[in-house]
Formats: C-alpha cells, sequence, structure tokens
C-alpha cells in the first residue's frame, strides 16, 4: 500500500513516500497512527494534512509551527505552496506550485 | 582495522580504538598531511604544480585567492595550519601580496611541524619555485613517516556536520541519523559541531530551549537574530526552487529538517568560523558574516565553504547530508557523505558513503542505522579512505568575509 511518514503524533501533515493516488495511506514512523486517506494525488515528499486545518491555522511537522494555511484545508489534501506560507519568508506566497520557481522576479 | 566500532563499548568492554597521529602540540589527527598554502590567487598554479608532482595522497592543497588579507581569511587558514590532521607546511607565496608565507611557516613551526616558504619571485619563476618545493615537500614526506603513533578513541573526535542539496529525506532520515549518531558520540566524551543558523529561521525558541546555561542561551538568541536579519537583509532565505518542487514548502520545515542533525544534547556553546570548542560535547557553529560597512562575504555560498567552515573548528571528520547527492571532499578532513534518499544511494553509489533511507524503508531502525554510521566513521578514523578520498576529491573554498571573533548582539537588529 501507498505509504507516508509522520513524525510526531502532534503534527498535522505527513510526508508521501511515494506519489500518492486518492484512496488509503500507510502511516510509517515512530508516531504513525496506522492509516489515513489521500483526496487528491500527491507528489513523492509532499506533505498530505491528517485532518481539517482552517484557514489561518498553523501547520505542524517536527512539533514546530512550518507556517500557517492561508485558506481551509481538508483532511488528506496536498499542503504546500498553493494553501500554506511561511510567517518569515515574503516571499513564500510568490512561487510556482509545480517547480518553486519564483514569480515575483521580473525578467525584462 | 577492525569492524569492532560501535556506539556503545564493545561486548568485551573495550571502548574502541584505533591508531592517530600524535601532534607536538598535543593534538591528535587521523590523517598525516602535508599542507601546501598559496598566499595569493598569482601563486596557485605553483603551489597546485606541487601538489600534482609531490605524487603523494597525503599531500593537499590549500589557499586564499586575494591579494589583501582578509582578517577572517587569515585565521582560516591559520586555524588549517593547526588542524590536527596537517603534519606539515609548506607556504607559497608570489611576493607582493598582502599575506605573509613566512608568518604561516612560523605558526606552523611554533606548532612543532616541519614548516617552508618561499617567494616565486625570489626563486625565479615556475620552475624553480617548483622543483624547490618538490624537493623540500620529499624531506618533509620523509620526516612525516616517523610522525609517534598513539591511540584514539570516540573521546577524541571532533566531528563537523552540515546539509547541502536537501530533499524530503534530509529531515526524515539523513539529518536524523547523523543527529542520533552525534548523541552516542556526545555520550562517549566526543565532540560534534554542527552549522547553518540561517536554516533554524523560526526555531529561536527550539534553540534556546536546548542551551547549556544562560550565557549560550544569549549567544543562541544573537546568532539567531543576525541570522534572520541577514536573510531578511538579503531578501532570501536559505530554500531555493528545488527544495520547494521537492516537498519542502517553507523555510521553518527546512529549518527544523537541519536542525535535527545536532541531535538532542545540550549545546555548550556558539563557535565562530577558526574557533574551537574549549570542551567536548555538542556546538553550533555561526558561518554567517556580521554586520560591516563593506558587507563582506555570504553565507554558505557552497558546501565546499561550509566544510571548510567545519574544518577549520577542529573537525577530524566533516559529514555532508545531502538528499539529492553531492560528489565532493575536503583537503584537510574526510568528508563522510550521507544520503537518506535511497534512489540517490543507488544512482550515486561510488560518491556517497552512506545509505540512511534504510529507515524509511524500514530495514534498519534510527538507532540501527546510526550504529551502522558508528563503524564507517570508526573504519574512516583508522584511516580507510572515504568515497571522496579514494576518487581524489581535495576541495577547498576560502573566502573574504568579515567575522567577529567574539559572539557579540547583532547590530544590524539594533537599528
Amino acid at each position: 500500500m501507498q505509504r507516508a511518514f509522520v513524525i510526531s503524533p502532534k503534527d498535522n501533515v505527513a510526508t508521501a513516500l511515494d506519489e500518492l493516488q486518492p484512496g488509503s495511506v500507510r502511516l510509517l514512523g515512530e508516531a504513525a497512527s496506522l492509516q489515513s486517506e489521500a483526496a487528491v494525488k500527491i507528489p513523492r515528499g509532499h506533505k498530505l494534512a491528517l485532518r481539517d486545518i482552517a484557514d489561518g491555522e498553523k501547520i505542524i511537522k517536527y512539533e514546530v509551527v512550518i507556517g500557517q494555511a492561508t485558506t481551509d484545508i481538508r483532511a488528506g489534501e496536498w499542503v504546500h505552496l498553493h494553501n500554506i506560507r511561511s510567517i518569515y519568508d515574503e516571499r513564500s506566497s510568490h512561487l510556482d506550485i509545480h517547480t518553486g520557481a519564483p514569480k515575483d522576479t521580473k525578467y525584462e | 582495522m577492525n569492524n569492532q566500532f560501535n556506539l556503545s563499548k564493545t561486548p568485551d568492554g573495550r571502548v574502541p580504538e584505533w591508531l592517530g597521529y600524535a601532534r607536538a602540540n598535543g593534538t591528535k589527527g587521523i590523517r598525516n598531511h602535508l599542507l601546501v598554502v598559496y598566499t595569493v590567487k598569482c601563486a596557485e598554479f605553483v603551489a597546485r604544480e606541487i601538489v600534482r608532482r609531490s605524487g603523494s595522497p597525503d599531500v593537499e592543497l590549500i589557499g586564499f585567492d586575494g591579494c589583501t588579507d582578509n582578517q577572517y581569511a587569515v585565521r582560516q587558514i591559520i586555524s588549517l595550519i593547526r588542524h590536527p590532521n596537517v603534519g606539515a607546511v609548506l607556504a607559497v607565496g608570489l611576493g607582493c601580496e598582502y599575506m605573509q608565507p613566512e608568518w604561516l611557516a612560523k605558526i606552523a613551526a611554533e606548532e612543532g611541524k616541519p614548516a617552508e616558504w618561499f617567494f616565486i619571485q625570489d626563486k625565479g619563476g615556475t620552475h624553480p619555485s617548483v622543483h624547490c618545493g618538490l624537493e623540500w615537500t620529499r624531506t618533509a614526506l620523509d620526516l612525516l613517516k616517523e610522525t609517534p603513533r598513539v591511540p584514539m578513541s570516540f573521546a577524541d573526535l571532533v566531528i563537523g556536520g552540515e546539509c547541502g542539496g536537501s530533499d524530503y529525506t534530509s529531515g526524515l532520515a539523513g539529518n536524523v541519523v547523523a543527529g542520533r549518531f552525534f548523541d552516542r558520540l556526545i555520550e562517549q566524551g566526543g565532540t560534534a559541531i554542527f552549522e547553518e543558523i540561517v536554516e533554524a529561521v523560526g526555531l529561536d525558541q527550539y534553540l534556546e530551549s536546548r542551551a547549556a546555561n544562560e550565557k549560550v542561551r544569549q549567544q543562541l538568541r544573537y546568532t539567531y537574530d543576525k541570522a534572520l536579519a541577514y536573510c531578511q537583509h538579503a531578501r532570501q532565505y536559505s530554500i531555493s526552487p528545488g527544495n520547494f518542487a521537492g516537498g519542502l514548502s517553507t523555510i521553518e520545515e527546512k529549518s527544523m529538517g537541519a536542525v535535527i542533525k545536532s541531535g538532542t544534547k545540550p549545546i555548550q556553546g556558539v563557535l565562530k568560523v577558526s574557533e574551537r570548542p574549549a570542551f567536548p560535547g555538542l556546538w553550533l557553529l555561526d558561518s554567517t558574516p556580521d554586520p560591516y560597512y563593506m558587507d563582506f562575504g555570504i553565507t554558505n555560498p557552497s558546501d565546499n565553504e561550509g566544510l571548510m567552515d567545519l574544518t577549520s573548528c577542529g573537525a577530524h571528520i566533516v559529514f555532508l547530508v545531502t538528499g539529492r547527492g553531492n560528489v565532493v571532499g575536503n583537503a584537510v578532513a574526510p568528508c563522510i557523505k550521507i544520503t537518506g534518499n535511497a534512489d540517490t544511494y543507488a544512482r550515486m553509489s561510488g560518491d556517497m558513503d552512506f545509505n540512511a533511507g534504510t529507515i524509511l524503508e524500514g530495514s534498519r531502525s534510527i538507532e540501527e542505522s546510526a550504529s551502522d554510521l558508528a563503524r564507517l566513521v570508526g573504519d574512516v578514523a583508522s584511516g580507510t579512505p572515504s568515497k571522496s578520498e579514494a576518487l581524489g576529491h581535495h576541495e577547498f573554498h576560502i573566502i573574504y568575509k568579515y567575522q567577529e571573533k567574539e559572539v557579540l548582539p547583532c547590530r544590524e537588529c539594533e537599528r
């Protein structure tokens, strides 16, 4: 079965160890809670929401805040540049969701 | 060579040991290098030619490209001359630069290391200079063969760790295993140095909670504030499009994945580049420039530079944890390259020393993988070449930078 890794039971995201297709996901790691469900396709190495996360809520991984939701995120959704942002890095919301390339620099 | 190295004592109760090189200054090295140092870019070719034609893998090259003697770079060159893995020093200058090869050779001699220096202009150009350098190098290599051997254990080791080319596995496997190894190294009386404070964004309270005492807590606060001011000033955090594409969404996420390589032990203090840890335990290296009107230097311009900074703090061995893979080595301290990505390990197995991806596949626990890494460290410390050493990698990168010698409050932050 397709797998994702959870670091701490306090985390609200897991990391995809395989490219996830919608459906059941086996959770690994010393803090794994057995099973979750992917709602959408999620690339390998990217994050899966383990529960519903409200707009403005903190994203927790390694038991620390790694960003903030910029919209409501449902359990099983892909968590990345399109729905969370850095609390520090002002360029965080200007990045291409697939390539990570900056969209705030003018090439002219 | 034996394979008895373990994180704990061996079954018969012995602490793992190997024979190192005893230096006259009291330090113990795991390599017996003759260091050829050039003091300006103009002298590089001659120095490099001496190294190449010596035909010895123990002869290593470092140098500084600038003609003006940047204090930071001078400190770094001197700290590498004093490094326990270095047994002899040849300083090669052109003849009109600021950095003085004679003074470098004098420092090496004061450390009890065979040392020589010359100016290329005085010798009469390339040919006589290379000839003179080679003659001396041959004599010095004979002297180095007589270096007394001395038992060493993990308690004598200083190991530096940094990461580069991070991907999602770095914070799940590579850095996790490096951190667990550092915990065990420190339990055996050893020393670990981790770097990249610009990759600790958002973790100020976490770092402070790991300070050994109030003084260290304040050092960590100063160092963090400076690094954050640096990133804000440059409008650039230490995260790149490749990191985002690989699944890291923010600098905070990358930061925790990076800081995890420090393990869990208390932090004993913040070192500036070229400063030695005062006693064993875990130390943070601050390689970020201090604010200065010339704004000299950038932080972590390359993995080579970071590895050089760790080496200049006395690291016998340096770890490079890389999810995406790298090929670099280091002129003074053997580099052990660790990846948490099993695909990277398979694709670059000629270069990567250690696969921590086994903990994601579930075939090894974190503790078992850290034990495997300890055995590899023991092997490399006792003379087995790391992959980059065997391939002939000898990278170094010494740059212009401005840094205070002391950890001080960040002036930029107070403006």
